[in-house]
């Protein structure tokens, strides 16, 4: 990193390099916008993002963010109007816009996804072996009958259930055990990138982690990328590790999630650690929430935001102004940590 | 000092029927609720919370019934009361309830002012102009930006925080002593979570009523509640101020649930969480309920039901590992150092929320 000049440094000009391997996914300049008639409303706005082989990259903003569409425009739900999203590791392809349609085919079993609400994304009137064996089914990927019941029997152990469960349906189950048939009929597919769509927000706390681990534990034996989409920053700390912040369709801050704690430099990065409800009554009675307020910036069109690095690995949207603000904020972080 | 009781429920069970099969859901719950405090109860989903605050506004399924106990509100035993006329000056007029889902509370055919007015007009017999201004200025009261103009919109013109807001205005119209929240951030998010909470305790202190407040997530209980009570498979099992519960907790069940907050996870070690379904009530709990899911579960517990131990003049637990003929048992280590572990996970973040606020650019 070209830092010791003080020269800013935007995200764009060290990312998107042709052939990173270590790159699985890139955004690049990606935009995305609902049609309606005449009115065009663009949800996504030039956003650069590279997600690397291997992370848990956590994807945390409010309703209405866009974080949701993100994940769907790579799975191309949504299609991009702009811009474009590429894929692999060694060989590089470009999957949003127009394709062949064998190769969206072929994405599909690359990438899965698991949902939010499992009572909704579980087909009612399957049972549970033919809802995780569909994707078996609509690829191929067994012989014959005997495989096929083998595979679904050693994932259905895998995620803590029990073969004798296969014959039931959705219904006769609880929360935590549809999310994890959802987790399941993902993993069979043997998929080198998952999103999880807010997959515990539907949860009680108290089976939220059965789910967060399992999702760890398959990034940790078979190496899965995984896109983490939530809205509790304290959920995503745990699980991620790169965590990036978005408000109204665009990136405020990519930080490794432990920085992001240490160091939080965006106001709306701060305004979401201070609404975490922290289970000691001592903290939380007393606690101020910080309220972001968009206006709060002086972006002007000679010096206009631009999503920066302030430090190797940490990337703010802010200014010039502010990007020399941020700077000083962690040099002196970095000096009071040394006196202490 | 006497605090004065507002709510007494005594021995009260539930039931419900269904199949032709009886169901205990609540079961034996003793309680007192204290004038001027939020209590707040938490549990899992079918621990029997929201059935048990259902009973003191008479909203049970048409399928359930009170089998047993009583619940005394100034003087009336609300589990005796059955007609639809009893309940009018009590229900909504003097406890009133906020659901967790705003959008099903408010009625998409009508305009927020309308039903925002409805209540003052039928409650407090007032005209309609006198109405709309009452109205307004409770919208501005639950900070509703622009309350004039956005008397006319209706529920799906506004955002899932704002409609929370406009059930808690209605809530507040009638003036009500006790407030029930059931889950109303669950839907919500972090950010809008915060500020809903922030809102209902500075109203509180303006009206003096009191909370009664469900919820799953201890994080928010630390946040709003002075005294706790935990539920699991329709009993409390545990009860006592903020403070014994986060610090002193001595029941099995209120450890796992601190244990599994995401909050106070680290890379490092698996989350923990609490094995297991909650009882479905569908045959008879033998013993104790949570014995099947508990690490610590001793053979007593399978064949008897275990007491409420008092621990204190305010805490309370039911389980037989109080009992003296108990062996001891260590608190698992994340609870234990709780308050150390919070300094731990969230220092820095501490210091971010004391000044954060004012660490504005020019």
């Amino acid at each position: 990193m070209n830092n010791k000049d003080n020269t800013p440094v935007k995200y764009v000009d060290i990312h998107h390099k042709s052939n990173d391997r270590n790159v699985l996914v890139s955004f690049q300049n990606v935009r995305i916008s609902f049609k309606h008639g005449i009115y065009e409303r663009v949800i996504i706005d030039d956003l650069n993002l590279d997600i690397y082989k291997g992370e848990i990259l956590g994807l945390v903003g409010e309703s209405g963010s866009g974080k949701t569409t993100i994940g769907r425009a790579l799975i191309r739900i949504i299609p991009t109007s702009g811009g474009q999203i590429v894929y692999g590791d060694e060989e590089k392809e470009v999957i949003s816009g127009k394709i062949k349609k064998d190769r969206a085919r072929n994405l599909k079993t690359k990438i899965q996804m698991i949902f939010q609400d499992p009572s909704a994304s579980l087909n009612d009137r399957s049972n549970v072996d033919y809802i995780i064996s569909e994707g078996l089914r609509a690829f191929h990927l067994y012989k014959d009958e005997a495989e096929r019941l083998e595979k679904v029997e050693k994932m259905i152990r895998r995620v803590g259930l029990s073969p004798e469960h296969l014959k039931r349906y959705p219904h006769e189950f609880s929360g935590g055990q549809r999310q994890r048939i959802g987790i399941a009929r993902c993993m069979i597919m043997n998929p080198e990138m998952i999103i999880a769509d807010e997959p515990i927000s539907a949860l009680d706390v108290s089976i939220r982690a059965q789910v967060l681990n399992l999702i760890k534990e398959f990034r940790d034996e078979r190496g899965l990328t995984v896109l983490f989409i939530a809205h509790d920053l304290s959920v995503v700390k745990y699980i991620s590790d790169r965590i990036a912040v978005i408000y109204q369709g665009k990136l405020v801050e990519l930080c490794p999630a432990d920085r992001l704690f240490e160091a939080p430099l965006h106001p709306y990065t701060k305004s979401l650690l201070s609404a975490i409800p922290l289970p000691d009554p001592s903290i939380e009675k007393k606690k101020k929430v910080i309220v972001y307020n968009p206006q709060q910036h002086n972006y002007t069109e000679e010096d206009p935001a631009d999503f920066y690095e302030v430090e190797p690995h940490h990337y703010v949207r802010c200014n010039l102004e502010e990007l020399a603000h941020y700077k000083t904020i962690l040099k002196s972080m970095k000096e009071g940590g040394k006196s202490e | 000092m006497e605090k004065k009781k507002i709510l007494e429920v005594k021995n009260l069970s539930v039931g419900f029927l269904s199949h032709g099969k009886k169901m205990n859901v609540i079961r034996d719950i003793n309680l007192d609720v204290y004038e001027g405090e939020t209590l707040a109860i938490v549990g899992e989903s079918g621990s029997g919370k929201s059935v048990f605050t259902k009973t003191f506004t008479g909203m049970l399924d048409a399928n359930g019934y009170i089998s047993n106990g009583s619940i005394m509100f100034d003087g009336i035993d609300l589990a005796t009361l059955k007609k639809p006329k009893d309940w009018l000056g009590i229900r909504g007029k003097r406890i009133a309830t906020i659901f967790q889902d705003p959008m099903t509370s408010l009625n998409p055919l009508f305009s927020i002012g309308y039903q925002i007015s409805e209540v003052l007009r039928i409650h407090h017999k007032l005209s309609k102009e006198e109405a709309k201004k009452e109205a307004i200025n409770l919208l501005k009261k639950v900070r509703i930006p622009d309350a004039e103009k956005r008397f006319n919109d209706y529920p799906f013109q506004y955002s899932g925080g704002m409609r929370q807001r406009v059930v808690i205005a209605i809530a507040l119209a009638c003036r009500p002593e006790i407030l029930i929240c059931d889950e109303p951030t669950t839907a919500l998010d972090v950010t809008v979570q915060a500020q809903i909470l922030d809102l209902i305790k500075e109203l509180q202190e303006e009206y003096k009523w009191t909370t009664i407040f469900i919820t799953h997530d201890l994080g928010v209980v630390a946040n709003v509640a002075d005294r706790v009570a935990v539920m699991y498979g329709g009993q409390i099992v545990e009860y006592g101020t903020v403070e014994d519960i986060f610090y002193r907790s001595a029941h099995p069940y209120t450890w796992a649930l601190l244990a599994s907050l995401p909050q106070l996870g680290s890379k490092e070690d698996p989350l923990s969480y609490i094995p297991g379904n909650p009882p479905t009530f569908t045959s008879e709990i033998i013993g104790d309920a949570f014995a099947i899911r508990n690490k610590y579960a001793m053979r007593i517990d399978f064949l008897i039901e275990p007491p409420m131990f008092k621990i204190s003049e305010t805490h309370s637990a039911k389980t037989w590992l109080l009992d003296p003929r108990a062996p001891k048992v260590e608190k698992p280590a994340i609870i234990k150092n709780l308050s150390k572990r919070i300094e731990q996970v969230s220092n820095e973040l501490k210091k971010e929320i004391e000044n954060g606020g004012e660490d504005k650019h020019e």
